[in-house]
């Protein structure tokens, strides 16, 4: 029997990607988040962060910055507005968001919420960027 | 009987008539393409996020404290109606059918003694709500100087709604927009958002087992989260619906434009024949009996 579930990734504009995975590693709000298949059904929502899909023929990594993700009867599905696959970000488009992320911290206007979210998101893009 | 000038004049400016409205056709044909597969794109995902707020629903635990998002205020006397049409005329019934359930809508309402308050997005709807329900209208929105609908435009209504909601303004809200259905077909419907009711599904598993769901963090939170991205969700769903609809309205109307003022060309020109063939012949009856009176 496989091991695999499917998996899709869906945002308001359209699907970005359909397939079958073995591990799918979620940023989940609360800490990340491993799914193998057989989970139980599960609602959650996401911090910035990265998605990586472990597949039989390799990985991928998206990287997100929020959304909603459901898993039931082994099908995992991540709704978000913002996924980007990490091989199509580059360098200095993500040392720009960095800046304006740490520009609206030392503003310091934020909720402590915020600035949660946005300094995931500055470590996320840093460790990318490595 | 009109004379020949006036009968070319006319042949004139229907050509020209005709060529407007085909090439009106041509640009909403493509235009129509591109906003078929935007709206196609879009479903999966407003689909499944109803999906799981359906669930959510399902298998709260405690429905009075649930977000009166979901449940309603557990009143239905103010209902706040959102009208979403086209900012172009010029695309048959696409606007006036929306309207015309609208309408028939807030009579309903009206009539039951409930009070109601409109929204319109798009200039097309706002003029013909304007005339009768002018008193009514709370808040104009179009979009008419972006090319292409996105999120954010959808978020834009959304977060109005909300604002208004969380102001206690309304108890239900719905929503009026076109169902692109095909190029001939769209359905102009109503949409209820809030609270959330279930879309009537075809699917056959309908008895299908309730899933107890682990909820992170809890499920109060993330129906906090969920709700109001749902609204917006739904509205972009509805936005791009009808902007598929819009452009496959257009391009039928404009066919059919375009066809009319062909079949009007041919019978403009065989008039304008005949009555052409028809001085000819007098004045040569004219030539020959004045030379057969010599």
């Amino acid at each position: 029997m496989s091991e695999n579930f499917a998996v899709e990734i869906i945002s308001p504009d359209k699907s970005i990607l359909k397939s079958e995975a073995v591990e799918v590693t979620i940023p989940s709000y609360e800490g990340q988040m491993g799914i193998l298949k057989d989970h139980i059904p599960l609602i959650t929502f996401l911090r910035p962060g990265l998605i990586i899909i472990k597949e039989n023929s390799g990985e991928k990594k998206f990287f997100i910055e929020d959304g909603t993700v459901e898993f039931s009867n082994n099908s995992l599905l991540i709704l978000t507005s913002t996924a980007k696959s990490v091989d199509s970000l580059e360098k200095n488009s993500i040392d720009t968001i960095i800046k304006n992320s740490q520009e609206k911290i030392s503003k310091g206007e934020i909720s402590d919420k915020e600035r949660y979210l946005l300094s995931y998101k500055i470590d996320t893009l840093r460790e990318i960027n490595k | 009987m009109p004379s020949l000038d006036d009968l070319k004049k006319r042949i004139k400016s229907v050509k020209s008539t005709q060529k407007i409205t085909k090439a009106m056709k041509m640009v909403a044909a493509a235009k129509l393409r591109k906003a078929q597969e935007n709206a196609e794109k879009g479903r999966p995902y407003s689909k499944k996020m109803q999906n799981i707020i359906l669930n959510l629903t399902k298998s709260i635990s405690d429905p009075e404290n649930a977000p009166k998002l979901l449940v309603g205020t557990g009143k239905d006397q103010v209902y706040l109606c959102v009208v979403l049409t086209a900012d172009r005329g010029l695309c048959g019934g696409f606007n006036s059918n929306i309207c015309k359930l609208a309408k028939t809508n807030f009579k309903k309402l009206l009539s039951e003694g409930k009070e109601i308050k409109i929204i319109t997005v798009g200039s097309k709807g706002l003029d013909q709500i304007r005339r009768e329900y002018g008193k009514y209208v709370i808040k104009k929105l179009n979009f008419k100087n972006k090319k292409q609908i996105s999120f954010n435009e959808a978020e834009i209504v959304g977060k109005e709604i909300i604002e208004l909601f969380n102001k206690n303004e309304f108890d239900k809200c719905i929503i009026f927009y076109n169902n692109f259905k095909n190029v001939i077909t769209q359905i102009p419907q109503a949409q209820q958002i809030i609270p959330a009711e279930k879309i009537e599904s075809n699917d056959k598993d309908k008895t299908e087992e309730k899933l107890s769901y682990e909820f992170e963090p809890d499920e109060d939170e993330i129906l906090e989260d969920l709700l109001p991205k749902n609204i917006s969700t739904q509205v972009f769903k509805a936005l791009l619906e009808n902007a598929a609809s819009e452009q496959g309205s257009r391009m039928t109307a404009m066919d059919n434009a375009t066809r009319n003022a062909g079949d009007l060309v041919d019978k403009l020109t065989i008039n304008y024949n005949r009555s052409r063939q028809a001085s000819i012949t007098k004045e040569l009856i004219e030539i020959i009996s004045g030379a057969e009176s010599l």
